[in-house]
């Protein structure tokens, strides 16, 4: 009988011991190893899902590596413009009470992976009202702010945690009464070209800026160039700038060897030479995060959000924008967005005021800078920190660092031509927002209101203490 | 739109600090006396104070109130403005705490607050700085030490009065809507410096 009891022991073990291994196969040396997620991954990460190690970089560290992992990527958006919460505060000993209720020194704490059941807008894994933990006394504080639930501070036009100083009161009550569309309604205008000769790391030696003709193009004459190719070449800032075929086709190695020519050019090694900065916010938003952590280029067809079938297998590089040669920013701005993106909003964007604006300026019957396309919000001109010491008016690469919380697009992109209260009405109005603000708002946030009683009674104690 | 960042002003009152400290509390194993935290915060303190009235004084009240070719705001990146003298503090304090981080030898921090705060996150919270904040305002000229215990940890903790030592210092308060005090004269106790150092590692 004993023996008949422990004969599929080995069975059991060989087989545990098959399945060890493969499980530890595809844990090491496996390209998907999804099989080990411990739940499906947030918008924000969704991509990276086979890029364990790009925040698992050591499997034997602890919370440390995981905030590295966020601070990596998204160290710099924190600190621009303004971190409200930065570490530094709370790690001063006077706030270690704070820390017992919220570590705030960890991400996540409030943005824990792989929990799809708790996570609500913007990877948040806490309870929405999780400020009254230390602002339990702002109705004392703040009159104004007397009786409001906690789970409203994040709310459209006012508060945010990361950067709750881009809409402070004295910015609301500078915009007080501002009309809904500005008489100045323009989008600032690029200045890469302007600032060339101050930016440090242009390759300037390489490509000296002079304009170049159909007779200097220098690709060899075995390359099957057409005059279409040359044509286009021709019309753009790279023959104007002194660019010329090969500066693309073979662009240098480490050493500063130029590469055999290739038809087909490393994009990242082509165009980063000059537009490094580009391509490094590139890689930070939706459209490039997975170039950042030597994944293939992302895909239409693995969007959460929906994208047309026609597009499914389409890779997401440079070029898949900017098309080869011809380089046509306008077409970079509208068409190549709706190429791929096949939502409500996007679909409604050609019957949109805003559409129509684009299409005058385009024919000419308005001046630069006048039209709205998809780009002028989702990838606004920014003023954008080079280095210390200066900064240029540039495309945001990043089409994330705008987008959520949705107040974060007024600065850049709304109030170039909009009145602020009307601006945050209308990112408030989520049925506006879909059909590509085709209307005015039918919501309105009360934070104006609240900045201009705050400003109202601060002038009357004014007055009266000057009474006295 | 190039312009130039004046992002380290802040350096001055950090890198005195920094320098300080490490020079008079460094030890070196039984050959350097060591110094007790009283008079290394005293030090600190001179220092920052130091920093903090030549910032106010020279800079801020000049140009601001004197001069008049410039001013002085909380928001002073939207306004293309001076950083107020609280600011120009805080941010020292902050990169202190950043720089020492890499400094296992360096162990303190400090904070501006008030009993009468524009920024209420610089009341006072505990009861250290409670006590130590209504001390110095009512005992001019005396500083206020103490030990606490903060997060589970021991730390010996310095009061210093924070004067108004310039005409700015006291406009501005008196007239910022967000001051629950508005009768500040030139040379009043404004609020106070708190100096913490852990007394165990």
């Amino acid at each position: 009988m004993a023996n008949r009891k422990y004969r599929l022991w080995p069975i059991w073990t060989a087989l545990s011991a098959l399945l060890l291994a493969g499980m530890s196969y595809a844990m090491l040396k496996g390209e998907d190893r999804t099989l080990f997620m411990p739940g499906p991954l947030t918008a924000g990460h969704h991509q990276l899902e086979l890029a364990c190690t790009a925040c698992h970089s050591d499997p034997l560290g602890g919370g440390e590596v995981l905030q590295q992992a966020c601070i990596d990527c998204h160290g710099e958006d924190r600190k621009k413009p303004f971190d409200s919460h930065p570490a530094s505060k709370f790690k001063d000993p006077r706030n270690a009470d704070r820390l017992e209720n919220i570590n705030a020194l960890a991400c996540v704490s409030c943005h824990t992976e792989h929990q799809p059941d708790i996570t609500a807008r913007n990877g948040l894994t806490q309870p929405a009202d999780f400020c009254f933990h230390c602002h339990a006394e702002v109705g004392a504080e703040r009159p104004s702010h007397k009786g409001m639930a906690f789970d409203t501070c994040k709310d459209s036009g006012c508060h945010n945690f990361h950067n709750n100083r881009a809409l402070y009161t004295d910015f609301l009550i500078k915009h007080l009464d501002k009309p809904p569309v500005l008489e100045t309604a323009r989008v600032p205008q690029r200045e890469f070209a302007a600032v060339l000769g101050e930016l440090m790391d242009y390759p300037a030696d390489r490509y000296p800026l002079r304009e170049l003709t159909a007779n200097d193009a220098d690709a060899p004459a075995d390359q099957a160039t057409t005059a279409e190719l040359r044509h286009d070449w021709l019309e753009t800032a790279h023959a104007r700038s002194g660019v010329n075929c090969s500066a693309c086709h073979q662009p240098p190695d480490d050493s500063g060897q130029a590469a055999a020519w290739s038809d087909h050019p490393d994009q990242a090694r082509a165009c980063g030479q000059c537009h490094d900065l580009e391509l490094r916010r590139f890689k930070r938003g939706k459209h490039g995060m997975r170039l950042a952590v030597d994944l293939p280029p992302m895909t239409p067809g693995e969007a959460r959000l929906p994208m047309r079938s026609d597009a499914e297998h389409e890779q997401l590089l440079c070029t898949s924008c900017h098309g080869a040669h011809r380089f046509d920013v306008a077409t970079a701005a509208v068409d190549a967005c709706l190429g791929c993106h096949n939502d409500a909003h996007s679909l409604a964007y050609r019957d949109s005021p805003h559409f129509e604006l684009w299409a005058q300026e385009l024919a000419g019957e308005l001046p630069q800078g006048s039209g709205v396309s998809c780009a002028t919000c989702h990838m606004p001109r920014v003023d954008f920190d080079v280095n210390d010491w200066m900064s240029r008016i540039m495309v945001e690469h990043n089409q994330n660092a705008s987008l959520s919380p949705n107040a974060k697009m007024l600065r850049p992109a709304c109030l170039h031509c909009h009145g602020l209260a009307f601006s945050i009405d209308a990112l408030a109005d989520p049925g506006l927002i879909e059909n590509n603000f085709a209307g005015a708002p039918a919501v309105q946030v009360e934070s104006m209101e609240l900045a201009r009683r705050d400003h109202e009674r601060a002038l009357q104690e004014t007055a009266e203490l000057e009474a006295n | 739109m190039k312009h130039l960042r004046n992002t380290v002003l802040g350096l001055g009152v950090a890198a005195s600090a920094i320098a300080l400290t490490t020079a008079i509390a460094g030890t070196d194993a039984g050959s350097t006396p060591s110094i007790s935290p009283k008079a290394m915060a005293d030090a600190l303190h001179l220092v920052m104070d130091s920093d903090r009235t030549i910032y106010t004084r020279k800079i801020v009240n000049r140009l601001v109130a004197k001069d008049k070719v410039i001013t002085a705001s909380e928001h002073f990146e939207d306004d293309k403005a001076l950083v107020l003298p609280a600011q120009m503090f805080r941010f020292g304090s902050e990169l202190v705490a950043k720089r020492a981080e890499d400094m296992p030898d360096v162990n303190f921090s400090y904070s501006l607050q008030s009993l009468w705060p524009v920024n209420k996150q610089n009341a006072p919270k505990t009861e250290a700085e409670k006590t130590g904040l209504k001390y110095v305002a009512d005992n001019k000229g005396q500083n206020y030490y103490t030990e606490e215990t903060l997060g589970g940890k021991k730390y010996f903790t310095a009061v210093y009065a924070d004067v108004g030592v310039a005409p700015v210092c006291v406009s501005c308060h008196n007239e910022h809507k967000d001051s629950p005090r508005r009768d500040f004269k030139l040379g009043d106790v404004m609020g106070g410096v708190v100096i913490r150092i852990p007394l165990e590692s």
